[in-house]
């Protein structure tokens, strides 16, 4: 069998479904992509046979992706996870945690279990405490730099999968911020100023998107922060990822297209 | 169709810099190119990949210099321009994955593609390098290899470096080693082209004066299908190193200089560009070692000029033609660094961060407990020839347990077979026997990242190590309280010998 046009049976409630949105003009200085799709990223079942690799379709991780309407209705709330500067992949999934790849809900949870958890022990706080999978902490605010390192998308993840939603750093490293954009397991937002001195670990904050850029407010201390745009990766997080924003633009054929 | 085009797109426009799109940030939303039919290797397969209409994204612009990098990108994006902060389609010429990230990468592929697709891309254009974490009896490692094999046989792919026999890695005439040495040597790094891998340390193969950078799972899956990529054009950096090489410094000290100097994101989202008559001077597994460590200065990418060192080499190991290019004279740099690099001096990056720059014979009173000497970044045939060559001048035994880990097949090869220069014919194997370092033992990653518990070398206990790899954030080679000091190869084997940090002269003038 020739392989013919690509069919797609990846069943992305979001794209199908979604209503054109008007394109948001997040401005950022950051990259593009984003895949804000709910599904497991990677994925090889090992019990189905050679030839047909079955991606199984993970439940919708409880993501505010709803964020298959746009980016500016999207609302993140809950307790913050403060770090500073320069937390490389490692130090997010350490790197002999890199051969689980959350290919089924019980990977899925096992690398969730271990995210942050190359942090030094200095950070007595654990985001995900020993012997759980999830974090209480759904929202993480680091300062600069922040996923320097590998180019493993096990980090954003590990991340998504312990139940993260939003990062607000000052700063991305680049393979970090695209891959949390391709995978849409976090959304990757900057702020403009160093939030991560200002907030401490237990704040509750609540992250709000908006056409111009959005609003980090801190409950517990009563502060707010702007937070910038998306940017470039506006567009691409609108369509609904990477491969249905090529398929928008016409560089891979839509499904319906005989 | 295949062939009908979307011009309703509204990613589409008649004229370039269009902004009422809503996307200020979208430069030249025209500058969305065509699928690269016409391009010579692509295959019939490529027929479900259409193209948008292409528009005039050049009448009347003024045509301005380029660097290296913006002229390989518009080349690949079938431009005849672009400026930094573009966001082009990109044609790929190789992709390049391994054991930790290929299973992932395959899985994205058939999920957007379906499973029984095929690469619509030219199969001939990715290379499987199993190399992370080989050598160990953790099942799920020792899986994702036997995975790739799947995918590879169902997707007929021809550079699958294969290993089924982790008793004895000779065993398996296929394995290379270490992606980043294996595509050098396997000749896939060539001038002018794009090449992209599941792995942060692609940028070595800039030292072919070529683009490539690293990608996650989900762009990777994208490639297998399309063979291309959205990329934004950086901005570049120039680094110009002039000077003649001192005798006891090595590229990793110039790379550990530069970063030290613009700290870990001071390259982020740019080329580093690298060149003057020290660049020039340097071989071509020094060149490598430079561009290995770009993305520990957060760039994107790092690039060299080509030039006839990089012709020999690569026409020496490929047949594949291909087409240098150069920046122009008059392209813009958003920055420019010059170094004398008859002043340098040995450097380390101290615990915990690779900018954490100071001199070597400054820490000679830490104290080590061992030394790693092996990785893209330093454990290549020269990297142990150098390391030789300082254990053989200084004659002594070293003082702390010292890890040889060969990148590939072939550098273990060399270590046995190679001759010494100026060491009355012994080779590198018996020199680091003579002065009781370890057993070179099998290539692969190793401990540069940890790995699975059983990994050969990896730091289980809060130790002092002199490493000659890329990384020591904290736990990076396994225990989150070891320190790495990183280092060239020549300041690792000094320190083996004197079981402190020490600069490399005490050993070598």
């Amino acid at each position: 069998m020739a392989s013919t046009l690509p069919t797609l049976p990846r069943a992305l409630p979001s794209s199908s479904s979604k209503p054109s949105s008007p394109l948001v003009p997040f401005r950022s200085s950051s990259l593009k992509f984003t895949t804000p799709t709910p599904f497991i990223p990677s994925s090889i079942s090992l019990s189905s046979r050679a030839a047909s690799f079955v991606i199984p379709r993970a439940t919708p991780a409880s993501h505010g992706s709803g964020s298959t309407e746009t980016l500016a209705k999207t609302t993140f709330h809950g307790l913050c996870f403060v770090l500073k500067d320069n937390i490389d992949t490692d130090q997010i999934i350490p790197a002999d945690k890199a051969t689980i790849f959350p290919s089924n809900q019980q990977e899925r949870d096992e690398i969730a279990s271990y995210a942050l958890s190359g942090l030094p022990d200095s950070h007595t706080t654990r985001f995900v405490v020993p012997g759980e999978i999830k974090s209480k902490y759904s929202i993480i605010i680091a300062g600069e730099n922040f996923g320097c390192g590998s180019s493993r998308e096990h980090a954003p993840v590990c991340l998504g999968a312990a139940g993260a939603k939003a990062v607000v750093a000052q700063t991305y490293a680049r393979i970090f911020f695209r891959n949390s954009v391709a995978t849409g397991e976090v959304f990757p937002l900057e702020s403009e100023v160093r939030v991560c001195d200002e907030c401490t670990t237990g704040d509750t904050v609540t992250i709000e998107l908006r056409d111009s850029g959005g609003l980090l407010t801190n409950h517990t201390t009563g502060k707010q922060y702007k937070l910038k745009a998306i940017g470039d990766a506006g567009p691409v997080i609108d369509a609904g990822g990477i491969f249905a924003y090529a398929r928008k633009v016409g560089m891979i054929p839509s499904p319906s297209v005989a | 169709m295949a062939s009908s085009v979307i011009s309703s797109s509204p990613f589409v426009c008649k004229s370039p810099a269009k902004k009422d799109l809503g996307f200020s940030s979208f430069r030249k939303p025209s500058q969305i190119s065509i699928h690269g039919c016409q391009r010579k290797s692509i295959s019939r397969k490529i027929v479900s990949v259409m193209a948008p209409q292409r528009s005039s994204s050049t009448s009347g612009s003024v045509k301005t210099g380029m660097t290296m990098t913006e002229k390989i990108l518009a080349k690949a994006a079938e431009k005849s321009q672009v400026v930094p902060g573009d966001n082009i389609w990109v044609n790929v010429d190789v992709l390049m994955t391994h054991d930790v990230c290929g299973p992932g990468a395959f899985g994205i592929f058939k999920r957007e593609f379906g499973d029984n697709a095929k690469v619509v891309w030219d199969s001939e254009k990715i290379v499987v390098i199993p190399d992370h974490y080989i050598f160990t009896t953790d099942k799920r490692a020792n899986r994702n290899v036997d995975i790739m094999r799947e995918h590879c046989r169902e997707q007929n792919i021809k550079y699958f470096y294969d290993i089924t026999d982790l008793g004895d890695f000779r065993a398996n005439p296929d394995y290379k080693g270490v992606c980043h040495v294996a595509l050098a040597q396997e000749g896939h790094c060539r001038p002018g082209e794009v090449l992209l891998g599941t792995d942060s340390h692609t940028c070595t193969a800039g030292a072919f004066g070529q683009f490539a950078t690293g990608i996650g799972n989900t762009d990777a899956g994208f490639v297998l299908g399309t063979g291309k990529i959205l990329l934004k054009v950086p901005p570049t950096m120039r680094f110009i190193l002039d000077g003649e090489m001192p005798s006891y410094l090595q590229a990793k000290d110039l790379i550990l200089q530069i970063i030290g100097e613009i700290s870990v994101a001071g390259a982020t989202y740019k080329t580093m560009e690298f060149s003057g008559t020290t660049i020039e001077s340097l071989t071509m597994e020094e060149r490598m070692t430079l561009c290995n460590m770009v993305v520990e200065a957060g760039g994107k990418n790092g690039v060299i000029p080509p030039d006839a060192t990089t012709f020999n080499y690569v026409e020496n190991r490929t047949s594949v033609p291909f087409q240098p290019v150069y920046s122009d004279a008059n392209a813009s740099f958003v920055a420019d660094y010059r170094f004398d690099v008859s002043k340098l001096e040995p450097v380390v990056a101290k615990p915990h961060s690779p900018d954490n720059r100071a001199l070597a014979r400054e820490c000679k009173d830490v104290k080590i407990d061992r030394v790693y000497i092996g990785s893209c970044t330093g454990g290549k045939t020269e990297d142990f020839m150098a390391a030789a060559k300082l254990f053989h001048a200084a004659g002594k035994q070293v003082k702390v347990p010292t890890f040889l880990v060969p990148a590939t097949q072939k550098v273990w090869m060399d270590v046995y077979a190679l001759p010494v220069p100026g060491a009355g014919g012994k080779t590198c194997a018996q020199i680091f026997e003579e002065a009781g370092c370890d057993t070179p033992t099998s290539p692969s990653c190793g401990a540069c990242l940890g790995g699975p518990a059983d990994t050969y070398a990896r730091l289980n206990e809060p130790q002092v190590c002199v490493s000659t790899t890329n990384r020591n954030f904290p736990g990076r080679m396994g225990h989150k309280e070891g320190q790495i000091y990183l280092a060239s190869p020549y300041t690792a084997a000094a320190s083996a010998l004197t079981g402190h940090v020490t600069d490399p002269r005490e050993f070598l003038q």
